[in-house]
């Protein structure tokens, strides 16, 4: 089995994708000859041509609504957004369109589109190069998010993606883009949308996260156990929809949680899942559920490992839950 | 590529012919008037059953029966078309029915959306009708999206985009033509200048000499015709369609005309315009222009107006009646559709909805 980071995941998974499937097309900006800023769509203009790996022009509005309308014609097209943060003049074209089509058409159209976007801070990016907006489409009914965060899921989940009906909202946390490298199946495989993964096991305490916090909280939870504490760490892997039966089921275990995310705190994607624990495992609870995330302050430059939880933040609230 | 802003005419306001006449049959040239009788009827009805509180919003056309007909006519069934409020004409054309017209504005269970957006949102794949949004000008993209995808799988279909003068101000307009040109996509975008974005006029929306001139910024070729002339809006059409069709591109057309009536049943278009321009337009009328054509060509009779306009209202009649006589639709039609297997969350809120049952009925202050 070859040995992958996240980006050569990705790229596999797209040229996976291009072979097997003719409705398959890959578009956004500098896609083509240049392989993408990140480097993802390398070598698949050439391989596949520039009709199906298509540069577009500057404009994300143009790019999601020219994905709708080959969706909608019968393509699967992955649109990529360079940097999530550049999302915003696609946004009414990715809620009101996009998530809307099957429903607002009773089934009669369906928008098989996949949004791919690097998100997420620790790259000296600043403000407009690193926010995590997961929130915003989780709120969104018709719109899938998934986030990964190893290699192998990676390609998993978004070869998922293309084989599905719907519009996947697929963040790519760029810290870990060349950080890990993984054995990664070769050819077509399919990690399932709406299964939490385990990352680690435990018994005392839980911590749920997602993305480019899963080795934060894979630290911290190492550090616990030197102190006795068997800490799980649960990597949702897709935020919408959301296994909350594993969720759900690893709290009742431990009855002690920690939801761990860098997006900012107020109405981010924790209070959904810290009102899904009140509302259905309450009783299970053995401490306050807590929150470790970004502050409410907008992604900061020259501060970014100040305002992103580390294993330090996530450590310390677990000696609050465990004291509690 | 040209624009051209002279405004293609072929029958001048007095409904005589100054330029060569298209070659449509003159079944078809019938059938078209009275598809134009029918919208204009259609539009009295439907207002006055707005009045009356038996449908919640309407939008006429009236005054734009040509720009509508005449750009349905230019298409081939397998065309696709996004559309939006003032297009739901094409879709009578295309074969919609007037009882699934009607049902839309009610919203009940014999509507093709099942109840799921508000009045005049109507839209049906089986006329290759495209379900749109109120945002404007967001169907355009689509348009620029569905058109490349017919033409990497080498399909012969052309996508026609439907817009109004306010719509050009929109980011959506400028991506869907800018990507369409430099794609070379079969598309046409057809603009319904009608002068009027709610109580914006076109003035105050652009500084444009035209609005077929912002197709230049594109590389596109542009074209501008008088909307109140059937014929006129056929030629340019069909001949954008075809040109996208055979490979020569897009187009975009400017359709100019003027829209009589308010922007829907819940606009005064007096407290912002002069009667004399309203005066000015109606000496322009469309279905009137095209009927003097046809009479003076020996294809109308008044037996056949008197008959039309019977039949016509009969069966505005009779679908009315049909269509109040069915249900609301039930509540699990709220929860379908939103994804292709509904999520068990979301399952979980359908059965605590079922259990509640309807409702409390509370009128909005301020009715739409």
């Amino acid at each position: 089995m070859p040995q992958m980071t996240m980006v050569q995941a990705i790229t596999d998974a797209l040229r996976t994708g291009l072979r097997e499937d003719p409705r398959v097309v890959v578009l956004g900006e500098d896609v083509g000859l240049n392989g993408g800023v990140f480097r993802v769509t390398e070598g698949l203009q050439a391989e596949f041509g520039e009709a199906r790996v298509l540069d577009t022009p500057l404009a994300e509005n143009g790019i999601i609504g020219g994905a709708i309308g080959m969706a909608l014609y019968g393509l699967k097209p992955v649109a990529e957004i360079q940097f999530v943060d550049f999302i915003y003049p696609a946004f009414d074209q990715i809620v009101s369109e996009l998530a809307k089509f099957r429903w607002r058409s009773a089934g009669q159209y369906s928008c098989p589109v996949i949004v791919r976007a690097p998100y997420g801070g620790g790259i000296r990016g600043g403000l407009y190069h690193s926010q995590s907006p997961e929130a915003y489409f989780a709120h969104t009914a018709g719109l899938q998010v998934v986030i990964p965060s190893t290699p192998s899921d990676a390609k998993g989940l978004l070869l998922a993606a293309l084989a599905g009906e719907d519009p996947v909202i697929f963040l790519e946390p760029k810290r870990l883009y060349r950080t890990i490298k993984e054995d990664v199946a070769e050819g077509v495989f399919h990690t399932p949308i709406g299964r939490t993964r385990t990352a680690r096991s435990g018994e005392h305490a839980t911590v749920l996260c997602y993305g480019a916090m899963v080795p934060v909280a894979v630290e911290a939870a190492e550090s616990a156990a030197a102190r006795g504490w068997s800490v799980e760490v649960l990597d949702l892997r897709t935020l919408v929809p959301l296994d909350s039966g594993a969720v759900l089921d690893s709290v009742r275990r431990t009855g002690r949680v920690v939801i761990l995310h860098e997006a900012p705190r107020t109405c981010g994607y924790g209070a959904e899942l810290a009102a899904l624990i009140a509302e259905q495992a309450l009783t299970s609870l053995q401490a306050p559920v807590l929150r470790v995330t970004g502050y409410d302050t907008p992604f900061p430059y020259t501060l970014e490992h100040t305002y992103l939880p580390d294993a330090k933040r996530v450590t310390a609230a677990l000696e609050h839950v465990m004291s509690y | 590529m040209s624009v051209d802003e002279t405004l293609h005419q072929v029958l001048d306001v007095s409904g005589r012919a100054i330029a060569p006449v298209p070659d449509v049959p003159k079944e078809d040239l019938r059938r078209l008037h009275r598809h134009m009788v029918s919208m204009r009827l259609l539009d009295q009805r439907m207002l006055s059953l707005q009045r009356q509180g038996r449908i919640g919003f309407y939008g006429m056309a009236t005054g734009q029966e040509a720009t509508v007909t005449g750009s349905a006519y230019a298409l081939r069934a397998t065309d696709w078309v996004f559309h939006a409020l003032r297009e739901t004409g094409v879709c009578l054309w295309r074969g919609t029915t007037l009882e699934e017209f009607i049902c839309q504005l009610i919203g009940n269970a014999g509507d093709v959306l099942i109840g799921r957006q508000m009045p005049m949102h109507f839209s049906d794949r089986r006329v290759n009708s495209v379900a749109w949004s109120s945002v404007i000008g967001t169907q355009l993209v689509h348009a620029m999206g569905a058109a490349y995808a017919a033409k990497l799988q080498q399909h012969d279909t052309v996508c026609m985009g439907y817009i109004g003068d306010g719509g050009t101000s929109s980011p959506d307009f400028h991506a869907a033509l800018n990507f369409a040109q430099v794609w070379q996509v079969p598309a046409v975008f057809f603009c319904q200048n009608n002068q009027w974005a709610i109580s914006v006029p076109l003035s105050a929306q652009t500084a444009s000499s035209s609005i077929a001139i912002k197709a230049a910024a594109y590389g596109m070729r542009g074209v501008r015709v008088d909307g109140n002339d059937l014929l006129a809006v056929i030629q340019v059409t069909r001949e954008a369609v075809e040109r996208a069709r055979a490979g020569g591109g897009p187009t975009f057309i400017e359709s100019l005309t003027y829209r009589m009536g308010g922007h829907s049943s819940s606009d005064d278009p007096t407290r912002y315009r002069d009667a004399a321009q309203v005066q000015y337009w109606e000496e322009r009328d469309p279905v009137r222009r095209f009927e003097t054509w046809l009479r003076s060509e020996g294809l109308l009779t008044d037996a056949d107006l008197e008959q039309w306009t019977a039949e016509v209202q009969d069966e505005i009649s009779r679908a009315i009646t049909s269509a109040e006589s069915l249900p609301a639709p039930p509540i699990e039609s709220m929860f379908s559709d939103v994804y292709a297997q509904m999520p068990a969350a979301l399952a979980d809120q359908m059965k605590y909805a079922l259990a509640l049952g309807k409702g409390t009925h509370v009128e909005g202050a301020f009715p739409l």
